[in-house]
Protein backbone atom coordinates (compact mmCIF):
# COMPACT_ATOMS: atom_id res chain seq x y z
CA UNK A 1 0.00 0.00 0.00
CA UNK A 2 1.25 3.46 -0.88
CA UNK A 3 0.13 6.38 1.25
CA UNK A 4 1.19 10.00 1.18
CA UNK A 5 2.61 11.31 4.46
CA UNK A 6 3.68 14.80 3.43
CA UNK A 7 1.96 16.87 0.76
CA UNK A 8 3.86 19.49 -1.24
CA UNK A 9 2.35 22.28 0.81
CA UNK A 10 3.42 20.62 4.07
CA UNK A 11 6.98 20.21 2.84
CA UNK A 12 7.05 23.88 1.95
CA UNK A 13 5.90 24.78 5.46
CA UNK A 14 8.54 22.47 6.92
CA UNK A 15 11.22 24.17 4.83
CA UNK A 16 10.07 27.55 6.12
CA UNK A 17 10.07 26.33 9.72
CA UNK A 18 13.53 24.74 9.48
CA UNK A 19 14.96 27.91 7.90
CA UNK A 20 13.59 29.97 10.77
CA UNK A 21 15.08 27.55 13.29
CA UNK A 22 18.44 27.68 11.49
CA UNK A 23 18.46 31.48 11.39
CA UNK A 24 17.52 31.64 15.06
CA UNK A 25 20.73 29.81 15.87
CA UNK A 26 23.10 30.79 13.07
CA UNK A 27 22.08 34.42 12.48
CA UNK A 28 23.33 35.65 9.13
CA UNK A 29 25.27 32.43 8.49
CA UNK A 30 28.58 34.30 8.50
CA UNK A 31 30.45 31.32 9.93
CA UNK A 32 28.01 28.57 8.93
CA UNK A 33 27.85 26.43 5.81
CA UNK A 34 25.36 23.85 4.55
CA UNK A 35 26.60 20.46 3.37
CA UNK A 36 24.13 18.05 1.81
CA UNK A 37 24.82 14.32 1.64
CA UNK A 38 24.86 12.50 -1.69
CA UNK A 39 22.99 10.98 -3.34
CA UNK A 40 19.56 12.22 -2.13
CA UNK A 41 20.40 15.00 0.30
CA UNK A 42 21.28 17.67 -2.30
CA UNK A 43 17.68 18.15 -3.51
CA UNK A 44 16.60 18.97 0.04
CA UNK A 45 19.82 20.93 0.64
CA UNK A 46 19.33 23.14 -2.39
CA UNK A 47 15.73 23.77 -1.35
CA UNK A 48 16.92 24.94 2.09
CA UNK A 49 19.56 27.17 0.52
CA UNK A 50 16.97 28.70 -1.80
CA UNK A 51 14.46 29.17 1.03
CA UNK A 52 17.07 30.91 3.20
CA UNK A 53 17.62 33.31 0.34
CA UNK A 54 13.92 33.86 -0.37
CA UNK A 55 13.03 34.48 3.28
CA UNK A 56 16.09 36.27 4.64
CA UNK A 57 18.28 37.15 1.62
CA UNK A 58 20.97 34.93 3.13
CA UNK A 59 23.41 33.57 0.58
CA UNK A 60 25.02 30.75 2.46
CA UNK A 61 27.97 28.60 1.46
CA UNK A 62 26.72 25.28 0.23
CA UNK A 63 28.47 22.00 -0.60
CA UNK A 64 27.69 18.39 -1.40
CA UNK A 65 29.49 15.49 0.24
CA UNK A 66 29.71 11.87 -0.85
CA UNK A 67 30.30 9.30 1.87
CA UNK A 68 30.77 6.16 -0.25
CA UNK A 69 34.46 5.68 0.55
CA UNK A 70 33.76 5.99 4.27
CA UNK A 71 30.81 3.61 4.49
CA UNK A 72 31.04 0.58 6.75
CA UNK A 73 29.24 -1.85 4.45
CA UNK A 74 31.83 -1.96 1.64
CA UNK A 75 32.36 -5.61 0.61
CA UNK A 76 29.30 -6.54 2.66
CA UNK A 77 26.51 -5.67 0.23
CA UNK A 78 25.37 -7.50 -2.91
CA UNK A 79 25.68 -4.43 -5.03
CA UNK A 80 28.94 -2.50 -5.30
CA UNK A 81 28.87 1.04 -3.98
CA UNK A 82 29.28 3.55 -6.77
CA UNK A 83 30.53 6.94 -5.60
CA UNK A 84 28.94 10.30 -6.38
CA UNK A 85 30.41 13.75 -6.86
CA UNK A 86 31.89 15.72 -4.01
CA UNK A 87 31.55 19.45 -4.35
CA UNK A 88 32.93 21.43 -1.43
CA UNK A 89 34.80 24.46 -2.73
CA UNK A 90 35.23 26.37 0.53
CA UNK A 91 37.34 25.67 3.64
CA UNK A 92 35.36 24.07 6.46
CA UNK A 93 38.07 24.51 9.10
CA UNK A 94 36.58 26.37 12.06
CA UNK A 95 33.10 26.62 10.48
CA UNK A 96 29.73 25.54 11.82
CA UNK A 97 28.56 22.84 9.45
CA UNK A 98 24.91 21.95 8.99
CA UNK A 99 24.65 18.47 7.47
CA UNK A 100 21.52 17.84 5.41
CA UNK A 101 19.95 14.54 4.38
CA UNK A 102 16.44 13.58 3.36
CA UNK A 103 15.81 10.48 5.48
CA UNK A 104 17.50 9.50 8.75
CA UNK A 105 17.04 5.80 9.38
CA UNK A 106 19.89 3.60 10.65
CA UNK A 107 22.19 6.58 11.11
CA UNK A 108 25.07 4.82 9.40
CA UNK A 109 25.37 7.25 6.50
CA UNK A 110 25.62 10.13 8.96
CA UNK A 111 28.35 8.22 10.80
CA UNK A 112 30.19 7.89 7.46
CA UNK A 113 29.61 11.59 6.77
CA UNK A 114 31.16 12.55 10.11
CA UNK A 115 34.26 10.62 9.05
CA UNK A 116 34.27 11.94 5.48
CA UNK A 117 34.00 15.56 6.54
CA UNK A 118 37.22 15.24 8.53
CA UNK A 119 39.11 14.81 5.25
CA UNK A 120 38.32 18.44 4.50
CA UNK A 121 39.29 19.91 7.87
CA UNK A 122 38.01 20.28 11.43
CA UNK A 123 34.74 22.16 11.73
CA UNK A 124 33.94 23.99 14.96
CA UNK A 125 30.59 22.25 15.30
CA UNK A 126 28.26 20.10 13.25
CA UNK A 127 24.48 19.78 13.25
CA UNK A 128 22.09 17.57 11.36
CA UNK A 129 18.91 18.46 9.47
CA UNK A 130 16.69 15.70 8.18
CA UNK A 131 13.38 15.92 6.36
CA UNK A 132 12.15 12.55 7.63
CA UNK A 133 13.24 10.98 10.90
CA UNK A 134 12.34 7.30 10.79
CA UNK A 135 12.35 6.01 14.32
CA UNK A 136 12.89 2.49 15.72
CA UNK A 137 15.84 1.39 13.58
CA UNK A 138 18.75 3.50 14.73
CA UNK A 139 21.94 1.40 14.69
CA UNK A 140 24.34 4.07 15.95
CA UNK A 141 23.84 6.77 18.60
CA UNK A 142 23.05 9.63 16.19
CA UNK A 143 20.05 11.99 16.47
CA UNK A 144 18.99 14.92 14.31
CA UNK A 145 18.97 18.54 15.50
CA UNK A 146 16.24 19.69 13.12
CA UNK A 147 13.46 17.35 11.96
CA UNK A 148 10.90 17.88 9.24
CA UNK A 149 8.62 15.04 10.27
CA UNK A 150 8.98 12.11 12.64
CA UNK A 151 7.70 8.90 11.08
CA UNK A 152 6.87 5.72 12.96
CA UNK A 153 7.41 2.98 10.44
CA UNK A 154 8.06 -0.72 10.38
CA UNK A 155 11.41 -2.05 9.19
CA UNK A 156 9.96 -3.41 5.98
CA UNK A 157 8.23 -0.15 5.10
CA UNK A 158 9.81 2.12 2.56
CA UNK A 159 9.79 5.91 2.74
CA UNK A 160 10.04 7.64 -0.60
CA UNK A 161 10.96 11.31 -0.93
CA UNK A 162 9.91 12.46 -4.38
CA UNK A 163 11.11 15.74 -5.87
CA UNK A 164 9.60 17.31 -8.92
CA UNK A 165 10.52 20.80 -10.10
CA UNK A 166 11.77 21.85 -6.63
CA UNK A 167 8.54 20.62 -5.06
CA UNK A 168 8.51 17.61 -2.84
CA UNK A 169 6.10 15.07 -1.46
CA UNK A 170 6.78 12.07 0.74
CA UNK A 171 5.20 8.63 0.46
CA UNK A 172 5.28 5.64 2.70
CA UNK A 173 5.02 2.27 1.04
CA UNK A 174 3.88 -0.58 3.30
CA UNK A 175 3.45 -4.27 2.59
CA UNK A 176 5.50 -3.83 -0.56
CA UNK A 177 5.79 -7.59 -1.03
CA UNK A 178 2.05 -8.12 -1.38
CA UNK B 1 25.18 -1.36 -14.91
CA UNK B 2 27.34 -0.71 -11.97
CA UNK B 3 29.53 -3.74 -11.57
CA UNK B 4 32.68 -4.85 -13.36
CA UNK B 5 32.03 -7.87 -15.52
CA UNK B 6 35.18 -9.55 -14.27
CA UNK B 7 36.81 -10.64 -11.04
CA UNK B 8 40.33 -10.08 -12.34
CA UNK B 9 41.91 -7.43 -14.52
CA UNK B 10 43.98 -9.66 -16.79
CA UNK B 11 43.84 -7.52 -19.90
CA UNK B 12 41.75 -4.96 -21.72
CA UNK B 13 40.71 -7.63 -24.21
CA UNK B 14 38.60 -9.38 -21.56
CA UNK B 15 36.73 -6.34 -20.25
CA UNK B 16 33.78 -4.50 -21.78
CA UNK B 17 33.35 -0.89 -22.84
CA UNK B 18 30.95 -0.46 -19.89
CA UNK B 19 33.69 -1.70 -17.56
CA UNK B 20 36.09 0.89 -18.95
CA UNK B 21 33.53 3.67 -18.56
CA UNK B 22 32.76 2.61 -14.98
CA UNK B 23 36.48 2.63 -14.15
CA UNK B 24 36.80 6.15 -15.63
CA UNK B 25 33.78 7.41 -13.71
CA UNK B 26 35.11 5.98 -10.46
CA UNK B 27 38.61 7.32 -11.16
CA UNK B 28 37.18 10.82 -11.38
CA UNK B 29 36.10 10.57 -7.74
CA UNK B 30 39.50 9.27 -6.71
CA UNK B 31 41.25 12.04 -8.59
CA UNK B 32 39.36 14.43 -6.38
CA UNK B 33 40.44 12.46 -3.30
CA UNK B 34 44.15 12.58 -4.17
CA UNK B 35 43.98 16.32 -4.70
CA UNK B 36 42.61 17.02 -1.22
CA UNK B 37 44.74 18.01 1.77
CA UNK B 38 44.04 14.53 3.19
CA UNK B 39 44.64 12.23 0.26
CA UNK B 40 43.41 9.08 1.85
CA UNK B 41 40.12 7.22 2.33
CA UNK B 42 39.55 4.23 4.62
CA UNK B 43 37.68 2.10 2.07
CA UNK B 44 40.03 -0.90 1.74
CA UNK B 45 41.18 -0.98 5.34
CA UNK B 46 40.31 -4.68 5.67
CA UNK B 47 41.99 -5.68 2.40
CA UNK B 48 45.55 -6.91 2.01
CA UNK B 49 47.23 -6.58 -1.35
CA UNK B 50 50.47 -8.20 -2.51
CA UNK B 51 52.51 -6.48 -5.19
CA UNK B 52 54.34 -9.33 -6.83
CA UNK B 53 56.92 -8.14 -9.32
CA UNK B 54 58.92 -10.69 -11.28
CA UNK B 55 60.27 -7.90 -13.45
CA UNK B 56 61.70 -4.48 -12.67
CA UNK B 57 59.37 -1.55 -12.39
CA UNK B 58 59.59 1.91 -10.91
CA UNK B 59 56.55 3.96 -11.74
CA UNK B 60 53.97 1.18 -12.05
CA UNK B 61 55.01 -0.22 -8.70
CA UNK B 62 55.05 3.17 -6.98
CA UNK B 63 51.74 4.06 -8.60
CA UNK B 64 50.05 0.84 -7.45
CA UNK B 65 51.54 1.14 -3.99
CA UNK B 66 50.35 4.73 -3.63
CA UNK B 67 46.90 3.76 -4.90
CA UNK B 68 46.72 0.93 -2.37
CA UNK B 69 47.92 3.09 0.50
CA UNK B 70 45.51 5.89 -0.35
CA UNK B 71 42.71 3.36 -0.11
CA UNK B 72 44.10 2.29 3.29
CA UNK B 73 44.85 -1.27 2.16
CA UNK B 74 47.66 -3.24 3.80
CA UNK B 75 50.44 -3.71 1.28
CA UNK B 76 53.17 -6.30 0.98
CA UNK B 77 55.83 -6.04 -1.68
CA UNK B 78 57.61 -8.91 -3.28
CA UNK B 79 60.25 -8.85 -5.96
CA UNK B 80 61.66 -11.95 -7.52
CA UNK B 81 65.27 -10.86 -7.18
CA UNK B 82 65.35 -11.52 -3.46
CA UNK B 83 62.95 -14.45 -3.26
CA UNK B 84 62.59 -18.21 -3.33
CA UNK B 85 61.90 -18.04 -7.05
CA UNK B 86 65.67 -18.14 -7.37
CA UNK B 87 65.60 -21.38 -5.41
CA UNK B 88 63.34 -22.99 -8.00
CA UNK B 89 59.87 -22.38 -6.63
CA UNK B 90 57.04 -22.43 -9.18
CA UNK B 91 54.75 -19.47 -9.84
CA UNK B 92 51.67 -21.16 -8.34
CA UNK B 93 53.60 -22.17 -5.22
CA UNK B 94 55.01 -18.70 -4.78
CA UNK B 95 51.62 -17.03 -5.10
CA UNK B 96 49.80 -19.65 -3.03
CA UNK B 97 52.30 -19.17 -0.25
CA UNK B 98 51.63 -15.45 -0.29
CA UNK B 99 47.88 -16.06 -0.34
CA UNK B 100 48.13 -18.51 2.57
CA UNK B 101 49.05 -15.47 4.63
CA UNK B 102 45.51 -14.13 3.97
CA UNK B 103 46.15 -11.81 1.07
CA UNK B 104 43.03 -10.71 -0.82
CA UNK B 105 44.40 -9.32 -4.06
CA UNK B 106 47.53 -9.78 -6.13
CA UNK B 107 49.04 -7.13 -8.38
CA UNK B 108 51.54 -8.95 -10.55
CA UNK B 109 54.11 -8.20 -13.21
CA UNK B 110 55.61 -11.20 -14.94
CA UNK B 111 57.89 -11.61 -17.98
CA UNK B 112 55.80 -14.47 -19.41
CA UNK B 113 52.79 -13.43 -21.52
CA UNK B 114 49.67 -15.11 -20.13
CA UNK B 115 51.13 -15.74 -16.66
CA UNK B 116 48.12 -13.98 -15.15
CA UNK B 117 45.56 -16.00 -17.09
CA UNK B 118 47.28 -19.16 -15.97
CA UNK B 119 47.34 -18.04 -12.36
CA UNK B 120 43.70 -16.90 -12.40
CA UNK B 121 42.64 -20.46 -13.13
CA UNK B 122 44.39 -21.75 -10.04
CA UNK B 123 43.85 -19.23 -7.26
CA UNK B 124 40.87 -17.49 -5.65
CA UNK B 125 42.21 -13.98 -5.07
CA UNK B 126 41.65 -11.16 -7.55
CA UNK B 127 44.58 -10.70 -9.89
CA UNK B 128 45.53 -7.42 -11.49
CA UNK B 129 47.93 -7.53 -14.39
CA UNK B 130 50.68 -4.93 -14.02
CA UNK B 131 52.33 -6.13 -17.22
CA UNK B 132 52.89 -9.61 -18.66
CA UNK B 133 55.84 -9.80 -21.01
CA UNK B 134 55.01 -8.29 -24.38
CA UNK B 135 51.30 -9.06 -24.00
CA UNK B 136 49.19 -6.55 -22.01
CA UNK B 137 49.52 -3.75 -19.48
CA UNK B 138 45.86 -2.90 -18.88
CA UNK B 139 46.13 -0.18 -16.23
CA UNK B 140 48.56 1.74 -18.45
CA UNK B 141 46.08 1.66 -21.33
CA UNK B 142 43.26 2.78 -19.04
CA UNK B 143 45.23 5.72 -17.70
CA UNK B 144 46.38 6.65 -21.23
CA UNK B 145 42.82 6.70 -22.55
CA UNK B 146 41.53 8.48 -19.44
CA UNK B 147 44.20 11.20 -19.71
CA UNK B 148 43.55 11.65 -23.41
CA UNK B 149 39.80 11.85 -22.85
CA UNK B 150 40.39 14.47 -20.17
CA UNK B 151 42.33 16.54 -22.70
CA UNK B 152 40.30 16.15 -25.91
CA UNK B 153 36.89 14.81 -24.81
CA UNK B 154 35.17 11.57 -25.77
CA UNK B 155 37.41 9.36 -27.88
CA UNK B 156 34.77 8.17 -30.31
CA UNK B 157 36.07 8.75 -33.86
CA UNK B 158 39.24 10.42 -32.54
CA UNK B 159 42.44 9.32 -34.24
CA UNK B 160 45.36 8.01 -32.26
CA UNK B 161 48.71 6.85 -33.57
CA UNK B 162 50.97 4.61 -31.51
CA UNK B 163 54.55 5.14 -32.58
CA UNK B 164 57.66 3.04 -32.17
CA UNK B 165 58.46 -0.37 -30.81
CA UNK B 166 55.09 -2.09 -31.18
CA UNK B 167 56.69 -5.53 -31.36
CA UNK B 168 58.04 -5.53 -27.82
CA UNK B 169 55.36 -3.37 -26.27
CA UNK B 170 52.61 -4.55 -23.94
CA UNK B 171 51.43 -0.96 -23.72
CA UNK B 172 50.69 -0.93 -27.45
CA UNK B 173 48.43 -3.98 -27.44
CA UNK B 174 46.45 -2.86 -24.38
CA UNK B 175 46.15 0.63 -25.86
CA UNK B 176 44.84 -0.73 -29.16
CA UNK B 177 42.13 -2.77 -27.42
CA UNK B 178 41.19 0.07 -25.09
CA UNK B 179 41.04 2.79 -27.74
CA UNK B 180 39.03 0.56 -30.07
CA UNK B 181 36.53 -0.25 -27.32
CA UNK B 182 36.07 3.49 -26.80
CA UNK B 183 35.45 3.99 -30.51
CA UNK B 184 38.74 5.65 -31.51
CA UNK B 185 40.53 5.01 -34.78
CA UNK B 186 43.95 3.53 -34.18
CA UNK B 187 47.07 3.43 -36.28
CA UNK B 188 50.52 2.08 -35.49
CA UNK B 189 53.64 3.60 -36.96
CA UNK B 190 57.23 2.46 -36.81
CA UNK B 191 60.01 0.74 -38.72
CA UNK B 192 58.80 -2.51 -40.35
CA UNK B 193 61.12 -4.54 -38.14
CA UNK B 194 59.35 -3.27 -35.01
CA UNK B 195 55.78 -3.84 -36.22
CA UNK B 196 54.43 -7.36 -35.66
CA UNK B 197 53.32 -9.23 -38.78
CA UNK B 198 49.53 -9.33 -39.31
CA UNK B 199 48.90 -6.56 -36.80
CA UNK B 200 46.35 -5.15 -39.30
CA UNK B 201 44.14 -8.09 -38.35
CA UNK B 202 43.31 -6.21 -35.13
CA UNK B 203 41.45 -3.73 -37.32
CA UNK B 204 44.04 -0.97 -37.20
CA UNK B 205 45.99 0.96 -39.80
CA UNK B 206 49.70 0.53 -40.31
CA UNK B 207 52.08 3.21 -41.48
CA UNK B 208 55.83 3.57 -41.83
CA UNK B 209 55.71 7.34 -42.26
CA UNK B 210 55.76 9.32 -39.03
CA UNK B 211 55.14 12.75 -40.52
CA UNK B 212 52.10 11.60 -42.45
CA UNK B 213 50.78 9.80 -39.35
CA UNK B 214 51.20 12.88 -37.18
CA UNK B 215 49.30 14.94 -39.75
CA UNK B 216 46.50 12.33 -39.60
CA UNK B 217 46.09 11.97 -35.85
CA UNK B 218 44.60 13.83 -32.85
CA UNK B 219 47.07 12.23 -30.45
CA UNK B 220 50.37 10.41 -30.70
CA UNK B 221 51.48 7.90 -28.10
CA UNK B 222 55.27 7.67 -28.35
CA UNK B 223 56.50 4.32 -27.08
CA UNK B 224 59.89 3.77 -25.58
CA UNK B 225 62.46 1.82 -27.52
CA UNK B 226 62.80 -1.27 -25.33
CA UNK B 227 66.47 -1.99 -25.73
CA UNK B 228 66.36 -4.54 -22.92
CA UNK B 229 63.92 -6.74 -24.84
CA UNK B 230 65.73 -6.49 -28.17
CA UNK B 231 68.09 -9.39 -28.65
CA UNK B 232 68.67 -8.68 -32.34
CA UNK B 233 69.33 -5.44 -34.13
CA UNK B 234 66.03 -4.06 -35.36
CA UNK B 235 67.41 -0.79 -36.72
CA UNK B 236 70.91 0.42 -37.64
CA UNK B 237 71.40 2.91 -34.80
CA UNK B 238 69.51 4.93 -32.22
CA UNK B 239 70.46 8.05 -34.16
CA UNK B 240 68.87 6.73 -37.31
CA UNK B 241 65.76 5.65 -35.40
CA UNK B 242 65.50 9.09 -33.87
CA UNK B 243 65.80 10.77 -37.28
CA UNK B 244 63.03 8.59 -38.76
CA UNK B 245 60.68 8.03 -35.83
CA UNK B 246 61.56 10.58 -33.17
CA UNK B 247 59.16 13.46 -32.65
CA UNK B 248 60.63 16.94 -32.23
CA UNK B 249 59.49 20.54 -32.35
CA UNK B 250 60.41 21.10 -36.00
CA UNK B 251 58.38 18.11 -37.10
CA UNK B 252 55.36 19.24 -35.10
CA UNK B 253 55.52 22.77 -36.48
CA UNK B 254 55.70 21.37 -40.04
CA UNK B 255 52.46 19.42 -39.73
CA UNK B 256 50.57 22.54 -38.70
CA UNK B 257 48.03 20.69 -36.57
CA UNK B 258 47.55 20.61 -32.83
CA UNK B 259 48.06 17.13 -31.49
CA UNK B 260 48.42 15.67 -28.02
CA UNK B 261 51.70 13.94 -27.22
CA UNK B 262 51.71 11.00 -24.84
CA UNK B 263 54.41 8.72 -23.52
CA UNK B 264 54.08 5.82 -21.07
CA UNK B 265 57.57 6.45 -19.68
CA UNK B 266 60.35 6.06 -18.94
CA UNK B 267 61.38 8.53 -21.66
CA UNK B 268 64.51 8.13 -23.73
CA UNK B 269 64.96 11.86 -24.21
CA UNK B 270 66.32 12.62 -27.67
CA UNK B 271 65.42 9.17 -29.04
CA UNK B 272 61.65 8.76 -29.49
CA UNK B 273 60.85 12.24 -28.22
CA UNK B 274 62.85 15.45 -27.87
CA UNK B 275 63.06 17.25 -24.54
CA UNK B 276 61.32 20.30 -25.98
CA UNK B 277 58.28 18.27 -27.00
CA UNK B 278 58.21 16.18 -23.82
CA UNK B 279 58.13 19.33 -21.68
CA UNK B 280 55.78 21.32 -23.93
CA UNK B 281 52.12 22.13 -23.31
CA UNK B 282 51.09 19.61 -25.99
CA UNK B 283 52.43 16.82 -23.84
CA UNK B 284 50.25 15.17 -21.19
CA UNK B 285 53.01 12.89 -19.89
CA UNK B 286 52.81 14.06 -16.29
CA UNK B 287 48.99 14.03 -16.35
CA UNK B 288 49.29 10.38 -17.33
CA UNK B 289 51.38 9.72 -14.23
CA UNK B 290 48.97 11.57 -11.94
CA UNK B 291 45.93 9.86 -13.43
CA UNK B 292 47.70 6.52 -13.05
CA UNK B 293 47.16 6.61 -9.30
CA UNK B 294 43.46 7.51 -9.65
CA UNK B 295 42.85 4.82 -12.29
CA UNK B 296 44.57 2.17 -10.17
CA UNK B 297 42.57 3.22 -7.12
CA UNK B 298 39.40 2.82 -9.18
CA UNK B 299 40.40 -0.64 -10.42
CA UNK B 300 41.34 -1.83 -6.93
CA UNK B 301 38.16 -0.36 -5.46
CA UNK B 302 35.86 -1.91 -8.04
CA UNK B 303 37.52 -5.33 -7.94
CA UNK B 304 37.64 -5.40 -4.14
CA UNK B 305 33.99 -4.41 -3.93
CA UNK B 306 32.76 -7.02 -6.34
CA UNK B 307 34.65 -10.13 -5.40
CA UNK B 308 33.66 -10.75 -1.81
CA UNK B 309 31.38 -13.74 -2.20
CA UNK B 310 32.09 -14.84 -5.75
Amino acid sequence: MKRIILEKKQVDLILTRICHQLVELHGDFENTALIALQPRGPLFGRAIKQKLFDLFRINTEYGELDTTFHRDDFRRTDKPLIPNKVNIDFPIEGKNIVLIDDVLYTGRSIRAALDAINDFGRPDAMELVTLINRKYKREVPIQPDYVGENVDSRNDDYVKVEWENDECQVWIITDKHQ
Amino acid sequence: MSLLSTKHLLGIKQISTEDIELIFKTAENFKQVINRPIKKVPTLRDVTIANVFFENSTRTKISFELAEKRLSADVVNFSSGSSSVKKGETLIDTVNNILAMKVDMVVMRHPAPGAHQFLSRHIDASIINAGDGTHEHPTQALLDAYSLQEKIGKLKDKKVVIVGDILHSRVALSNIYCLQKLGAKVRVCGPPTLLPKHIQSLGIEVSYDLKESLAWCDAANMLRIQLERQEDKYFPSLREYSLQYGVNKELLSEINREIVIMHPGPINRGVEISSEVADSSDSIILDQVENGVAIRMAVLYLLAGSNSEK
